[in-house]
This record gives structure tokens, sequence and C-alpha cells, in this order.
């Protein structure tokens, strides 16, 4: 679990995070929406201790961000998985050392044992036979999967996404969802996820943390977003037509 | 940014790059990849630059010797010192910062823009370490031999000149190789490739690491890097010969 409490960030004079405090569960898939400039990125940096608040605490399982040490930080990190928007493997490697590496850096596991795990997560994530493959000869899809898979490899307790289906079809989109949904509740992983896809607002949302100039506008879960007053949210969400009608239909049948 | 600023950040990034590896395995994998990547894909370039400068050096020696009373012995001799002195050591780290700087500063810059960097640190990796603390050591450890290379192969390259130009006999230019040999002159090309290999392996290693943008700032990057080695490389050259020599 992690706690968020009224965490403050600024760049020079411009004041990014403005006193955001909100709480993401054990379990549950939380996602951060908001316009262009809303401060998501910074919100998720933060979290992942890539940037350091002025002011406030997060407190993860009851560790506080502030009283850790440079070195607990990087303790710390081994319990976090991200998955990036451009998947961020590394180039040089292939599917199989990819995923492997976290495992050969963190452990002392024999060889043949961290094969097994990076086996099983590939197969977890639907990516059998390709552990020979480099990342430039995966798709964008198969590329998310594989960043998936490295970013569960240490059975992490937060894996955070930064886009996670951004450049994808949309059936590919539903399958990456799907999976990250599906290891967050198998694995009771915190999971939460920066996006601007509203198919995963509706579908994956747990609980939606809505950002409007550095401050949290609204949260709430999928279900709750279709019933909101809040203007801005409405604004954002159901700026497509389609998403409008999808909102009326839902709004007269409940 | 200011250059004082500059040189106070690559100091803090050595900082972080001298500290313990941390994990032995994955250093020496890391290690072993940077030896075949700096420095044995850097054999060929080294031995066919090495083997024709040696050549030139010692048909212009002899060229402009035109003096019967001066022994042709001496075209050895001053293509010896040549090489073993600037040639090998200097030239030959020009060259590979050219090579390997350019090859560093993209490599670790397109690791940057394309967040690689980033997912390293979220590991809990210390990014820095992990990256160049390798390329350092494989440097520092195989560039000597490689300026060993050069120096007998620019040295046979001066030897086979004179014989195919018939300007003067191999067994003149050997007599010239053999005297007044001083061992020390071999310690101070290996000290100054020591140094040079250290700037070649950080100084563009700097320059990736902290770039910003795209593909088109990592090109950027590259360029400033061999420009910037060089310069260190040439300055370095000065004091080392200044302290070593006089």
């Amino acid at each position: 679990m992690i706690v968020v409490n009224d965490i403050y960030k600024s760049f020079g004079d411009t004041e990014v995070l403005k006193g955001i405090s909100t709480t993401f569960e054990v379990g549950k898939t939380s996602l951060i929406i908001g316009q262009s400039g809303a401060g998501k990125t910074v919100f998720l940096k933060s979290l992942l201790g890539l940037h350091t608040p002025e002011k406030g605490t997060i407190v993860y399982n009851g560790k506080v961000n502030t009283e850790m040490t440079i070195e607990d930080k990087r303790e710390f990190r081994q319990e976090l998985g991200m998955v990036f928007q451009g998947s961020a493997l590394f180039d040089s490697q292939t599917v199989e050392e990819n995923v492997m590496f976290p495992l050969k850096m963190f452990t002392k596991k024999p060889f043949a044992e961290m094969l097994e795990r990076v086996n099983f997560v590939l197969k977890r994530v639907n990516l059998e036979n390709s552990n020979k493959k480099f990342p430039a000869e995966l798709s964008g899809g198969m590329q998310k999967r594989v960043a998936i898979a490295r970013a569960i490899v240490m059975n992490p307790k937060y894996l955070f996404c930064d886009e996670p289906n951004s450049g994808l079809d949309p059936s590919t989109s539903i399958l990456i969802d799907n999976l990250i949904k599906e290891i967050t509740e198998e694995y009771q992983i915190t999971t939460v996820i920066n996006t601007h896809d509203m198919n995963s607002v509706m579908e994956i949302g747990d609980k939606i943390v809505f950002l409007k100039d550095g401050l949290k506008a609204w949260e709430g879960s999928s279900k709750e977003i279709f019933k909101t007053n809040n203007q801005d949210v409405v604004d954002f969400v159901y700026s497509s037509n389609l998403f409008k009608k999808v909102r009326e239909a839902y709004l007269n049948e409940n | 940014m200011n250059y004082i600023e500059h040189i106070g950040k690559y100091f803090i990034m050595l900082k972080e790059v001298f500290k313990k590896p941390q994990r032995a395995r994955v250093f020496r994998e890391a290690l072993f990849k940077e030896i075949e990547e700096l420095g044995i894909k850097s054999l060929g370039i080294i031995a066919f630059i090495s083997f024709f400068i040696g050549g030139v050096i010692a048909l212009q020696t002899a060229l402009n010797l035109e003096s019967p009373f001066i022994p042709k012995s001496l075209i050895g001799f001053a293509a010896k010192r040549s090489v073993i002195l600037e040639f090998a050591p200097t030239f030959c780290s020009i060259i590979l910062a050219g090579k390997v700087g350019s090859y560093i500063t993209s490599s670790i810059g397109t690791m940057r823009v394309t967040e690689q960097i980033d997912a390293l640190e979220i590991m809990g990796i210390n990014s820095l370490n992990y990256l160049v603390l390798p390329k350092i050591l494989a440097t520092i450890f195989f560039y000597p031999f490689l300026v060993i290379l050069g120096m007998f192969l620019g040295i046979f390259g001066g030897w086979v000149a004179g014989v195919l130009s018939g300007l003067f006999s191999g067994a003149d230019f050997i007599i010239g190789v053999q005297t007044d040999f001083n061992p020390f002159l071999i310690t101070y090309a290996l000290i100054k490739t020591v140094v040079f290999a250290f700037l070649i392996a950080t100084v563009p290693s700097y320059q990736g690491y902290y770039v910003k943008g795209g593909s088109l700032e990592v090109g950027k990057a590259s360029t400033q890097s061999v420009v910037w080695t060089t310069v260190t490389i040439v300055i370095a050259n000065y004091f080392l010969t200044q302290m070593l020599l006089t």
C-alpha cells in the first residue's frame, strides 16, 4: 500500500505538484489521469523516488520516503517494477537476458534456477519461444510484454506503468490492460498506471486519480466516473462523442 | 552551463563510478564485453594505421636527410623515437578517441534517451558504476597492449618502407632502432597511454550520460565527446611530457 501525504514539487519557479494526497491499495489497479502538463509524470516519478518532493511524504508499507538513505532507496527499488512508455528494454540484450537481468543483479541463484523463473514469467505474459530474440525484432505489444515480464520477475510489491498502451493497436491495448490487472490481483501488487487511454480507465481502473494543474481534482472508481458531476472530469474523460454516448447509455440504464 | 560546472559534474560522476560493483559476476561479464568492444575491435585500425604511419615517418626522415655525413641508421633511430614517444601513445589514443569515444557516447546517450538508464536506476542499480567502470578498466588494461602493438608495427612499417623503396637498407634501419635504447621511454609512453585511456573512457561517458533530448542530441554529443576527448588528451600530453621528461 502506498500513502501519499500532501506532496509538493517544483522546478525553478514552476510549481508542478501543489499538495496531492491519496492512497493506492494492494491488489488494486490505480490509474492516474489528466491533461498533458497536469503533473502526472512528475507525480509518478515522485512515487518511484526519481523526484524528491519538497514537502509531504510518501509511505510505502510503513516506510517513509523522507527517512530513507540512498542505500535504503536502492534496496527499496528492488521491490519496484516499472513498465516504461517506450518499454526501455536493453537493446543489446536478448529477451531472456533482459528479463534475467534483475535476477542476476540481485540474487545469487544458479543460472538454471534463474532461467526457470524467466521462462515462467515469459509464459505468464504469453511470450514463449522468443527468448533469444532482441527487442528490435519484436512488435510494440511484444516489447511491452517483455517489459512487464522484467518488471515482475523479482516478485515486486509495487508495479508502476507509464502509458503502457501508447503506440499499441486497440486489441493489443486490451491484452496489455488485462494482463496488468490479472498480475496485480494474482500476485497482490500495488499497481499505479499513468495513462491517457480512456478504455483502460473504463476497463481496469479500481481507482482513478484525476489531476488538474498539479492538484488532485477527483478520485473514484471506474463505475463512479460514469456518475460523477465533476465538470473537469466529465470534460476530460467524455471529450469524444463515443464516450459521451456510452456515459449517457450507462446513466439511463442505472 | 559553463566549463567549471561541467568539470565539477564530471568529478561528481567519477565519485559515483568508483564504487564497489553491486554484483561481481555481472561486472565480470560487462568487463569482458567492453574489452571486446573497446579493445579487441580496435586492433585492426590500430595495426593498419601504425604500419603505414611508421612507413611514412621512415620515408620522410630518409628524404630529409640528404647530407652524406649523416649515417643512414639515423632514419631507424628517428623513426623509433617518433613512434615510441608520440605516434603510438598519442596518435593512437586520438584515433581511439574518435572510434571508441563516439561509440561510448552514442551507446550511453541512446540508453539515456530511451529510458534504459532510468530503468537501471529504478531497479536500484548504480547506473554510472554499472555502465562506466567496466569501460574504464577495459581501456586502462587493454590500451597499453594496443599501443605496444602500435610501436612494433610502426617500426616494422618503417623497415618495410625502407626495404621496398630502396632509400635505406633494412640493416641500417635495424642498427638505428637498436642504438641508444632507453627503456624509460617505453614506461613514459605507457604512463601516457593509461592516462589517455582513462580520458577516452570517461569523457565520452560523461557526454553520453548527461545528454538531454533525442537522437539528434545524441549525435551532437558524440561529436562533442570526440572534440573534448581529443582536447583533454592533447593537454594531458603536454603536462605529462613536461612532468616525465624534463
